[in-house]
């Protein structure tokens, strides 16, 4: 077949997926830099044809660069396409002058795998001087080695490919190993190192898993830890007020949507979200809870209703479907720590903030003025109220700290779950059991127990899958319950009748 | 199904025979034909059932508008089953025995529909199920205008291991652990079998409803997916577990040029809650999409934010069943005269309506529809880029012959 | 005066399926749909009552008695489900459909013996009372009380709502079990079936209550408000606190056990939403609202909060929430007696 030139590819973009596709890998191959622009905009959905044939980018001609006059229709892509755009686009773009371009050229390439790759990156691995770089040249240069004709580039590649010891470079040797009887042994090898490896990684990951979860029901219950462990307070409404803490987030990202400051919408909704929340908790204790201190049971049946019209007032405002709640670039995807341990970024994010914001908390009671009455009047109510403690705005203000705290949950669990009326109802149970497995009113046991909970469930999911890791979960604390009624940090003394 | 071979004369008769005293023909001409509304309101099914009460609403005011049905108006009567199942059965009884509806729009969990299926086989009425199933049903007094597994799982699958799919030949099934996930997965192992994929090459999981923590699965599936064979997921998972689901996917880098998912139960709605810019080329499968062009499509995404007063609200495949199951009834409630449920039913086979999808489907006397079959990839905007269709609409196999039990079914 | 009302209620109660038998276009009549509505909460009001002579009188406050209505109400499925036989789809003589479906080749062991009434009647009040036996144990020995008692129980009902949402658990998952045929020889689709159970339900009802009152009115009943009102110093003048509450707690889950064994063959479905931890609290605010610690204000609240709802969900679908949610604050607030409280404070 005769060698296709440039122009004769460009009719075959956008016939259908196969030729889109065969025709993107051609433009690849060829070198051409023209094809670059073209291809990234094929893959953003911004290339279009017009009736008469030109491709037009934006508006404009995509190799004159003139204003189109008629409009065009946008060409369309699928997986396929989209593979083979990766390919093409990496080893276009592997020349690049800027190295995130090079770096992501490097991982395609990688991805894309063709023996025809070898020589252009070993040409670029000439003239590549960042490490980091240099160590995704070499996989990819690796992989392609692999699969080329040369026995002596294939064991290079095998060891490469073992260096890298990821669970891409073990998919690829297996791929291979079938068609390489000659080289069994050593991807053998290779594979075991990387098994070696990959156990480690898992075993971390597992555990970054289990904090996470744990990170996840602290903050859950932190709020809670407040209001029920402290002011024994069953406030069966916390649930809504971490949906609403979520909202919050929803409303605020909107609001900033089209200005400036919309890069800074999920940081600024941490404090918005603690005044929302917070200010409804005071309603509440003012208006009604008080009413009702040292009649817990009929507070939970009052809280019960709150919570309900709550739920109900957020599904006609909002409607009773999913809003969506959009992560900052610095919560999105996954980091890779020393030993490649992937780490995902949002998750990474909220284990750090749930730590934050205990320690705040912890820091508050310690070390203010509003701590030290609170412990005051938690010790002793009416002593407190002799010294000149305002015993009902110290309520107020406690209760008001507990409900901020489930609405700053609330913007974190924005970023993992989904913003919908429901969102609260999920995390009531497992913030109760929290509190009450790490001992009520400590909030070092709080923290204990929820990573603890957090930790067991993802020990255990492997093997029991999800719903029996939660059921072994609920029995365990119930059983240790039964053993230790106040929970693992048991107050001691008068606090605790 | 013998007995429903009767004439339309003889079909007539009995069914004015057996009509609810409401129906008096001299009166009636004026009382209005009143409509079921049988979706939750509240509680956890509220996310997606609130879209199909309002397209219900909007089909009746349109039909209003356009004349009401036999010179009758047409009157919505909506209650909460609160997606509480009993709760289901008792306004499932109170619709027609007290509200004394002519008809039924209701129903998305399968225990819902199973939980009012005796009421309506009881008290005679009829019910229109819009949502995807697992199949092995069908009642006399149901019309599915939802999917059978054959015309939604199957083809997404037989995609997924085409050279455009990316030519898969390991899958993980995962799904939310009730009956429509547990069924079609066992539909499409025995499917993969017969097309020599062995059990060793499919991982199935399951998840409880609302699951929020994907962590630990979707490692597991990253793992599954290094043994050098091209790998899919074919997700079953339901409802509010996507979005966590989605978001996990996305961080955890697995691209759909690396290994493509298709999902069976998230939609245009579903992706309005999540952003989709790291989940381009994921796939799903259903009968209609919003982005489908044809004029019935046109008319109804535009009547639709004409009624609910926002454009930025979606449509999805369970408000189009619903769509063409009201146009359906109402079609066949001109052709046989009356609204009574026996002769309404005999005028429901062969009945034909030119459907959004952009194909015209029709009633089967298997109570359910032919559908055509559509593979869309997510793009960035939240919307489905149409890369597969069926040539034409496919006949539903709500007995499907993957399972071997069927075998000796009752008939 | 209590009394007298509540022998008119019965009365009317008793009443309800004979105006059903009246022609339809007499004023008195009383359609099927009313009857199998008081007939489902016929069940509930025997629920409330099981809660409230925990909670009213022993101050034990199980935010789980939905589970044990749950348990009950799976035992008789299962019965009514062995009795499908046959008559399933997929017409296997021994396995109901969701077993055959999921490939179960053999019936599990503890499905044996539910083909008898007597023994599922038997296991409807046997499992729950079992349950509440090894769970109050554990818990009274440990004294756990108040709120960590009801905590638990919640944490309880959760769980057996997750373990019975598996379907690897030969429960029938999410879908549990539905499409019953027949009971004792009865189609469960007719009118006569329904006028059963509804007496059956009654029945059920004035037995459970004139127990619970003769309880009550007894010696064990003083001393259980007296370890409601001060545990410790009812342990301290010499009485086993750890027996008593036992004792009612387990026949209080047998009492929800019958309500629920009652409740599933006239709803014709049980799954495991049944397990949710809203539905025990639900059945709670029943009690407070009806007036917790005088029987008949469990049953007014069963009845009363139960036919506002459903009278809320067909006139108000969007906004019943926020009614029952204020209902629930008010009375909470207002009324610390529940309704008995209102109909009897003028008298006070």
């Amino acid at each position: 077949m005769a060698q296709p030139s440039f122009e004769t590819l460009l009719p075959r973009l956008g016939e259908s997926f196969g030729a889109t596709a065969e025709a993107a890998e051609a433009m690849g191959a060829m070198g051409d830099p023209r094809a670059l622009p073209l291809l990234r905009a094929l893959n953003d959905n911004r290339l279009g044809r017009t009736a008469d044939g030109r491709l037009v980018i934006d508006g404009r001609d995509a190799l004159t660069g003139e204003a189109a006059p008629s409009p065009a229709e946008l060409l369309r892509i699928n997986n396929r396409v989209r593979v083979a755009l990766r390919g093409a686009m990496g080893r276009l773009a592997i020349v690049s002058p800027d190295a995130a371009e090079r770096a992501a050229a490097a991982e395609a390439v990688f991805r894309t795998r063709s023996a025809e790759n070898v020589p252009l990156l070993e040409a670029a691995l000439a003239r590549e001087a960042l490490p980091d770089i240099r160590a995704r040249l070499e996989l990819a240069l690796g992989a392609s080695r692999l699969i080329s004709n040369d026995p002596a580039g294939q064991r290079a590649g095998v060891a490469a490919l073992a260096q890298a010891g990821t669970a891409d470079a073990r998919n690829l040797l297996l791929e291979v190993r079938a068609s390489r009887t000659e080289l069994a042994a050593e991807i053998d090898q290779a594979i075991a190192a990387i098994d070696g490896k990959l156990a480690f990684r898992r075993a971390a990951e597992t555990l970054f898993q289990g904090l996470s979860l744990g990170s996840v029901l602290l903050l859950a219950a932190l709020g809670l830890a407040i209001t029920f462990g402290v002011m024994g307070v069953i406030n069966m409404a916390h649930g809504e007020m971490v949906m609403l803490g979520a909202y919050t987030t929803f409303v605020v990202q909107e609001a900033l949507r089209s200005t400036g400051m919309a890069a800074w919408s999920l940081p600024l909704s941490v404090p918005a979200a603690f005044v929302v929340t917070a200010a409804i908790g005071v309603a509440l204790e003012r208006g009604l809870i008080r009413h009702l201190y040292g009649r817990p049971l009929e507070t939970l049946l009052l809280t019960f209703g709150i919570g309900m019209m709550i739920q109900q007032s957020v599904r006609l405002v909002f409607g009773a479907q999913n809003r969506e709640v959009l992560s900052p670039a610095w919560m999105q995807g996954s980091l890779l720590l020393p030993g490649g341990i992937a780490v995902t970024q949002n998750r990474l994010w909220i284990i750090f903030f749930a730590l934050a914001v205990l320690v705040a908390v912890m820091a508050a009671i310690r070390f203010t003025r509003f701590g030290l009455q609170m412990r005051a009047v938690v010790q002793n109510r009416r002593i407190a109220a002799t010294m000149g403690i305002r015993t009902g705005r110290v309520d107020a203000a406690t209760f008001a700290v507990g409900s901020g705290i489930a609405g700053i949950a609330g913007v974190a669990l924005s970023q993992i779950d989904n913003v919908s009326p429901n969102l609260g109802t999920g995390y009531i149970i497992d913030s109760f059991m929290v509190v009450v497995f790490g001992g009520v009113g400590s909030l070092l046991g709080t923290l204990v127990g929820a990573m603890t909970l957090g930790l067991t469930n993802k020990l255990l999911e492997p093997y029991a899958g999800a719903v029996l890791a939660k059921v072994a979960v609920l029995v365990g604390i119930m059983i240790f319950i039964q053993r230790r009624p106040k929970g693992l940090f048991a107050l001691k003394g008068r606090a605790a009748e | 199904m013998k007995t429903l071979h009767f004439g339309r004369r003889s079909a007539l008769a009995a069914g004015t025979a057996l009509a609810l005293p409401a129906v008096h023909s001299a009166s009636a001409q004026a009382a209005p034909i009143k409509v079921g509304v049988l979706h939750s309101l509240t509680g956890t099914m509220a996310i997606s059932e609130t879209a199909l009460r309002d397209t219900v609403l909007m089909m009746v005011e349109q039909q209003n508008a356009a004349g009401g049905i036999l010179g009758r108006r047409l009157e919505a009567v909506v209650v909460d089953p609160a997606s509480n199942w009993p709760l289901f059965a008792e306004k499932a009884r109170e619709l027609l025995a007290v509200a004394k509806v002519d008809v039924t729009f209701g129903c998305w969990t399968s225990v819902s529909r199973k939980s009012v299926l005796p009421v309506f086989e009881e008290l005679n009425g009829l019910l229109f199920y819009p949502v995807q199933y697992e199949g092995e049903e069908q009642s006399r007094n149901v019309f599915y205008t939802g999917a059978a597994p054959n015309q939604q799982a199957i083809p997404a699958v037989e995609y997924l291991m085409s050279a455009d799919g990316g030519g898969a030949r390991r899958i993980a099934l995962l799904g939310t652990d009730y009956v429509y996930p547990r069924t079609t997965n066992r539909i499409l192992r025995g499917f993969l079998n017969s097309k020599g994929i062995n059990d060793a090459n499919i991982m199935e999981e399951y998840t409880p409803f609302g699951h929020s923590d994907w962590q630990g699965i979707v490692a597991r599936v990253k793992a599954f997916a290094a043994q050098g064979v091209k790998t899919a997921i074919v997700s079953t998972i339901n409802g509010d577990a996507n979005v966590p689901f989605y978001r996990e996917l996305g961080n955890q880098g697995i691209k759909a040029e690396d290994i493509p998912s298709v999902a069976f139960s998230v939609g245009e709605e579903e992706l309005a809650g999540i952003d989709t810019r790291p989940l381009v080329g994921h796939l799903a499968a259903w009968n209609y999409f919003m982005s489908v062009r044809s004029p019935a499509n046109t008319q109804f995404v535009s009547g639709w934010h004409r009624f609910i007063g926002n454009t930025r609200r979606v449509t999805n495949d369970p408000m189009e069943a619903t769509l063409v199951g009201f146009k359906m009834w109402a079609q066949a409630v001109t052709a046989a005269r009356t609204t009574a449920v026996d002769p309404v039913r005999e005028a429901m086979y062969g009945q034909k309506v030119a459907a959004p999808c952009g194909y015209e489907l029709e009633m089967h006397r298997n109570h359910h529809l032919s559908k055509p079959v559509m593979i869309g990839e997510v793009q960035a905007d939240g919307q489905f880029n149409i890369v597969w269709r069926t040539q034409g609409p496919i006949v539903a196999e709500n007995w499907s012959p993957f399972i071997p039990e069927n075998a000796n079914r009752r008939r | 005066m209590r009394r007298a009302i509540l022998l008119a209620c019965i009365c009317t109660l008793a009443a309800l399926p004979l105006l059903n038998m009246l022609p339809t276009d007499n004023p008195l009549h009383v359609s099927d749909f009313i009857i199998t509505i008081v007939g489902k909460w016929l069940c509930y009001a025997i629920l409330a009552l099981s809660i409230d002579l925990a909670w009213g009188y022993a101050g034990i406050l199980s935010l789980g008695h939905g589970a044990f209505f749950a348990l009950g109400g799976y035992a008789i499925g299962m019965h009514l489900m062995r009795l499908i036989g046959p008559r399933g789809v997929y017409g296997h003589p021994i396995l109901p459909d969701f077993m055959v479906f999921l490939g179960y080749t053999e019936l599990p062991w503890f499905w044996w013996g539910f083909q008898s009434f007597p023994f599922a009647m038997a296991m409807a009040l046997a499992v729950p009372g079992l349950l509440a036996f090894v769970v109050g144990y554990l818990a009274f020995r440990s004294r756990i009380t108040g709120v960590y008692l009801s905590i638990l129980t919640q944490a309880l009902t959760y769980a057996l709502m997750l373990a019975f949402f598996r379907n690897d658990m030969g429960f029938g998952g999410n879908n549990g079990f539905t499409d019953f045929k027949e009971l004792l020889g009865f189609s469960l689709n007719t009118s006569s079936a329904r006028m059963g159970l509804f007496y059956a339900s009654l029945l059920a009802l004035v037995v459970a209550l004139a127990l619970c009152a003769n309880i009550v009115g007894s010696k064990l009943g003083r001393v259980l408000v007296a370890v409601r009102d001060g545990e410790s110093r009812a342990r301290f003048l010499g009485y086993d606190t750890l027996q008593h509450k036992l004792f009612i707690f387990v026949l209080s889950a047998m009492l929800a056990g019958l309500a629920g064994a009652l409740y599933v063959p006239q709803v014709g479905i049980i799954n495991p939403g049944e397990f949710s931890p809203g539905n025990s609290i639900e059945a709670v605010v029943w009690v407070a609202f009806g007036g917790r610690g005088t029987l008949v204000g469990a049953i007014l609240g069963a009845f009363s909060v139960n036919a506002l709802k459903t009278w809320l969900t067909s006139v108000a679908p969007d906004l019943w929430l926020f009614v029952l949610g204020a209902i629930f604050v008010a009375v909470t607030l207002l009324l610390p007696r529940g309704l008995i409280g209102l109909l009897e404070g003028r008298r006070k």
